[in-house]
């Protein structure tokens, strides 16, 4: 059987000689195809003794399985080369920067709105509405604030054209006609805060025509000025993300309270800049009070079986507190410096479970 | 609301000082804005003595002055004003002062040569005053050394309180020292007055003569003094005056004016002789006019309380005085008026004629009625002091109010309401020492409230004078109760869908803006405003003067602004009111819309990917993109290319819901818009009528039934008339056959070259989905037939071979 050994290694030669595909094919054909040297080698068995037959049959399967063999890995040394080339030929420089994708931001004012909902939410607040274009009744007469008040000249009004029947048409000076209307819309007790635009003729460095407040109001049996605080107190815990704020209520005024409170909460302002919770000074950041009867009764709702509470501040002002923005007026410029500065992303949805700040 | 410690001690024994003083002040509600503390800024600045004065040897308008400041060794200081003359007592600063009024250090120096060690100062170095004509001159007998700002009488700390419109009271210094002693800060000395004795009936009468109106001035006390000479005010009044910000004029003027401050009792004085006949109070005459003492002249409406005589009008009560009854220099005998007049009218005069003044003020929130007697024999003392003069006897017309007003008070509200648990005991001092009185009543107190107090008329201003008192402080913070369950939810849907429109919107890559809702008139009027009922009266500017009609013109414009500075590739959204009526709500004035705009490019220029402009298609995926957001079902929002004028009319177009809800627009801005706005183009726009969306089904989902069979895709190019929409197009193909169609979409749109005039061709992919088996051959070309003819029929298509 020296024969087959003789064309094993010369097969086995040719197949490492070979280098290219094509010849490994050649190589194939002229080895196992139908007129190939092994094929033709089989097809002499058939002149042999029978035990012959047997043992040359198995020697050229062996041969043939050990041809196909290196015929395949040879095969697939080939495309493994030809892959590697292929791939250094598509290197490409990851350095370089990716499409484009814009941005986008949601703007401060949105974000402290978005978290207030949060925090009030929580403490069993629903949001109440109202129109930015009221009329006398809402903004002031039913708050207890009469024609010919002083405290009308604490607001400067927007005024529109008179309505038809001739009452005043003026754009809100605050929020709080929100709670008349809420009142008025259903019986106590009540739970509501109200966010939105509210207008002041007024323009300099620290005050916008427009601005936004926040406003509160609990109506209940046995509410007071202690729940008032308390409410207040956690609000600032959460919204400023600081234990321990010392805060401060002083006696003010407003029609629509009695009494009446402003809440400062402690600052420091050494080295020119703003730190909230520590040092010495305070800073005003509210009006609040127990809801003046006048103002229920106004409502429909009898003051001698419920009371409650309310309280009111500027979107901006904390805003700016919280994220130490210098200047209110940039609130409203729509730069996309400003916006991409201060913006927050779309993703960042205050919740008080996951934390109100990233 | 001003006033200096020492004054503030004329009416308060007390030891506090400055700083406590100021705190009390807050916590009782009277909040401190500011203290100025002169004495200590000016403390480096002393008496000295000008020993000798010679002028500089080389420069005529200066001289070389030999100081002696007290330190024993006298020092040469070069000084140019030209009144520096030996022996006079001067204001000297050595070196080392920060001199305020010229913001400088003083450094010893040599000027022209001669050398200098310190300065004498003017008035405006000291910020006492305008004066810088030459330095101070100090009174001969001011000891050398001593502090000048004590000599000059400015070392007083001055307060600045703000007072709250409803404490009229404290718009005296009395008052405030009334709060302050009720709080515990040293005690409230009695106000002394002694009732002038008079030796004849004042010539000059008064009536009042209000018939219908008499709630205008309901008492006009006034008397008579004659002989008097009127002179600058005593130093120590001057110097109180200035320290408030007040202008000394003569001491008649000048103690009508303290006592405004001191007592909350606005008073005026005429000048009797320049009177014809007797004083009338009534109402002005419509026309009349008077030349005010704030030199300005004002013609009269009739709602006006005026004081008047024979010849006309004198003053308008409680407002401002008139000239030609004023007091000057040679007045001799003079009326004092000590009246009462209605906050409300005193406010409507005040307003309606712009003035304000310091009388108006305190009349419009109310003067303490019991102040109209005992402020008049103030006046006349101290004019009689100062100026001397005889008094007649007082003329009074109408009646001092009673003002016994009772308020019910159950001391158990202060914890009720106020949460503040003070004892009773404590509770009634601290009414009394505010002046309140308690008498038992059935099942509650009645309490007596002070004439000074009209802003008091319930239980709730009782437990406000008390908590105040007792500070705010002593109220424990208590948590606010909840249900004990979860919380309800917070939101409607439509105060969702505001809050997702934002965040999907700066998903889509937007910058989210909050503008103004107010804009230019003109550029309004471009965006359709024409309701004349949404202009303001009193606009700030005329660039805000009316309702915004749209978002997309203030967007505009901050997408100008932003490609001036260097940003013209913009992307900026706002979710927000527009005011005015819609066809969907005709009566309404306010809808809430989520508008955004892009400008310029894409994107930057980039190494892979070519930007490209700003397109339509860019603003309708946005409007799309809120839309899919906010749960509306994409499939039953159809395009209609109908939109509002603002828009390029062949760009642009709607988002509608059946044929009645128009959802949003978008377009390209009409490019005459566009100019008018001075904006750069390209720039699209939407606005999406968040008010409009239908609310969302509660609609339960069926099983998940995925097809096992695979879908087949067939493509079809039909030629089509120019003006027909590839949404007719898409509809007809997906109407051909409902269960097998899933998908129908435009690959491909040609039009021009060999399509010929006013064709065009469009290719459309549609997806079919068998249902129970998959489909023969046979099948599916019988379903390409049903589709052209579907198109064909519906559009007058021809399929392209």
């Amino acid at each position: 059987m020296d024969d087959l050994e003789q064309l094993k290694s010369e097969l086995l030669r040719a197949v490492t000689d070979a280098d290219t595909l094509d010849q490994l094919e050649s190589i194939r054909v002229a080895a196992l195809g139908r007129k190939g040297r092994i094929t033709d080698q089989m097809k002499t068995l058939g002149t042999l003794s029978a035990d012959e037959r047997k043992a040359r049959g198995a020697a050229l399967n062996v041969l043939k399985d050990e041809i196909a063999a290196a015929l395949d890995a040879r095969k697939a040394a080939f495309e493994s080369a030809r892959l590697e080339a292929r791939l250094a030929e598509e290197r490409v420089d990851v350095t370089l920067s990716t499409r484009s994708e814009r941005e986008g931001r949601i703007h401060p004012i949105s974000q402290t709105m978005d978290e207030l909902l949060a925090i009030f939410g929580a403490m069993g607040f629903t949001l109440a509405e109202g129109p930015d274009i009221e009329d006398d009744f809402h903004n002031f007469t039913a708050l207890n604030i009469p024609p010919e008040h002083p405290a009308r000249q604490m607001h400067d009004t927007f005024y529109l054209p008179p309505g038809a029947d001739g009452t005043p048409r003026l754009l809100r000076t605050h929020t709080s006609p929100v709670q008349i209307r809420a009142m008025m819309a259903s019986p106590p007790p009540h739970r509501i805060i109200a966010l939105g635009r509210t207008y002041r003729c007024d323009s300099d460095m620290t005050h916008t025509p427009m601005f936004h407040q926040i406003e509160g109001l609990v109506i209940e049996r046995n509410v007071h000025m202690g729940h008032l605080k308390g409410c207040l107190a956690e609000f600032v815990r959460a919204f400023f993300g600081i234990e321990n704020v010392p805060l401060r209520f002083r006696p003010s005024f407003f029609p629509f309270t009695e009494p009446s409170a402003e809440m400062d909460i402690g600052c420091s302002r050494s080295g020119g800049e703003l730190k909230i919770g520590e040092g010495s000074d305070w800073l005003e950041i509210l009006g609040c009070g127990m809801v003046h009867p006048n103002v229920l009764s106004n409502c429909g709702v009898d003051p001698n079986e419920w009371q409650g509470f309310a309280f009111g501040m500027g979107v901006e002002r904390i805003t700016m507190l919280k994220h130490g923005i210098p200047d209110l007026r940039t609130f409203f410029e729509a730069d996309l410096r400003w916006l991409r500065h201060y913006g927050f992303a779309a993703l960042d949805v205050p919740s008080l479970a996951a934390g109100l700040a990233r | 609301m001003k006033f200096t410690l020492n004054w503030l001690r004329d009416h308060l024994d007390t030891t506090a000082d400055a700083a406590a003083l100021s705190r009390a002040l807050t916590d009782v509600g009277l909040e401190v804005e500011s203290i100025n503390d002169r004495g200590k800024a000016l403390a480096a600045f002393r008496v000295a003595h000008v020993l000798d004065a010679k002028r500089h040897p080389e420069a005529d308008r200066l001289q070389v002055c030999m100081v002696d400041t007290g330190d024993g060794v006298p020092v040469q200081v070069v000084c140019g004003a030209p009144n520096a003359r030996a022996g006079l007592k001067v204001v000297f600063a050595p070196p080392g002062t920060y001199v305020p009024g010229s913001d400088i250090t003083l450094k010893k120096t040599k000027i022209r040569g001669v050398e200098s060690a310190g300065m004498l100062c003017s008035a405006r170095e000291l910020e006492l005053g305008e004066d810088h004509d030459g330095i101070i001159e100090l009174p001969a007998d001011a000891p050398i050394g001593a502090s000048a700002a004590q000599v000059l009488g400015v070392d007083d700390p001055v307060f600045d309180v703000a007072i709250t419109p409803n404490r009229a009271d404290c718009l005296g210094v009395h008052g405030i020292a009334r709060d302050l002693a009720a709080a515990g800060v040293g005690h409230l000395k009695p106000l002394t007055h002694s009732a002038a004795k008079s030796t004849f009936t004042s010539p000059v009468n008064v009536t009042l003569s209000l018939a219908g109106a008499e709630s205008a001035c309901s008492v006009f006390a006034g008397r008579t003094i004659k002989g008097v000479k009127n002179r600058p005010s005593p130093e120590w009044l001057q110097s109180r005056l200035k320290a408030i910000g007040l202008r000394p004029i003569s001491a008649l003027v000048d103690i009508t004016n303290y006592l405004t401050f001191d007592r909350a009792r606005p008073l005026h004085v005429f000048d009797s002789d320049t009177l014809t006949g007797h004083l009338v109070v009534r109402l002005a005459k419509p026309g009349e006019t008077l030349e005010a003492l704030n030199g300005k002249s004002y013609e009269l409406t009739g709602t006006e309380t005026v004081i008047a005589d024979d010849d006309g009008v004198l003053s308008l009560g409680g407002v401002v005085g008139g000239t030609s009854s004023g007091c000057t220099e040679g007045t001799v005998n003079v009326f004092v008026e000590s009246a009462l007049f209605d906050p409300v009218r005193t406010a409507e005069t005040g307003r309606k004629h712009a003035i304000e003044s310091d009388a108006r003020y305190r009349f419009e929130r109310a003067v303490d009625p019991a102040t109209v007697l005992p402020g008049l024999d103030e006046a006349t003392r101290l004019i009689i002091e100062i100026c001397g003069g005889e008094p007649s006897q007082t003329v009074i017309a109408g009646r001092v109010p009673e003002g016994h007003k009772t308020v019910p008070f159950r001391p158990s509200r202060v914890m009720a309401l106020g949460g503040a648990p003070i004892p009773e005991n404590e509770a009634l001092s601290i009414l009394e020492r505010l002046g309140f009185v308690a008498k038992p009543g059935s099942d509650r107190l009645e309490i007596a409230v002070p004439t000074w107090r009209s802003d008091v008329h319930g239980e709730p201003d009782i437990v406000e004078e008390i908590l105040r008192v007792k500070g705010y402080a002593v109220i424990p913070a208590v948590p606010l109760s909840t249900s004990g369950g979860l919380p309800a939810v917070v939101e409607t849907v439509p105060q969702r869908r505001r809050r997702d429109a934002k965040r999907a919107l700066a998903g889509r890559g937007m910058m989210e803006a909050v503008t103004f809702s107010f804009m230019d008139e003109n550029a309004a009027r471009l965006f359709g405003f024409s309701d004349e009922r949404l202009k303001l009266a009193n606009p700030i500017s005329a660039e805000l003067s009316v309702m915004r009609p749209s978002i997309v013109p203030n967007l505009a414009a901050a997408a100008a602004r932003n490609a001036a500075r260097g940003f013209g590739d913009v992307a900026l959204f706002e979710v927000g009111p527009i005011y005015g009526a819609s066809p969907a709500d005709p009566t309404g004035s306010q809808r809430l819309v989520a508008a955004g705009v892009r400008a310029g490019k894409t994107g930057p220029r980039h190494w892979a990917d070519r930007p490209r402009d700003v397109d339509v298609f860019d603003a309708k995926a946005d409007a799309l993109g809120v839309l899919a957001a906010l749960g509306v079902p994409a499939a039953n929002v159809q395009t209609v290319a109908e939109a509002p004028p603002w828009f390029h009319p062949g760009r642009s177009g709607s988002l509608r819901m059946g044929p009645q809800a128009t959802l949003a627009h978008f377009g390209e801005l009409h490019p005459r818009v566009a100019r008018a706005l001075d904006v750069p183009t390209p720039i699209v726009a939407f606005e999406i009528n968040l008010d409009a969306l239908p609310q969302p089904k509660k609609t339960k989902r069926g099983a998940f039934q995925p097809s096992p069979l695979q879908p087949v895709e067939r493509d079809f190019a039909f030629v089509v008339d120019d003006k027909v929409t590839a949404d007719a197009i898409v509809r007809a193909a997906k109407l051909a056959d409902r269960a097998l169609i899933d998908d129908v979409s435009v690959f491909d749109v040609y039009a021009g070259g060999a399509m010929g005039e006013g064709k065009k061709s469009v290719a459309i992919a549609v997806r079919v989905q068998p249902r129970d088996a998959t489909l023969t051959d046979a099948e599916i070309e019988a379903l390409a037939q049903k589709i052209v003819a579907a198109v064909t029929k519906a559009t007058g298509a021809t399929l392209r071979s």
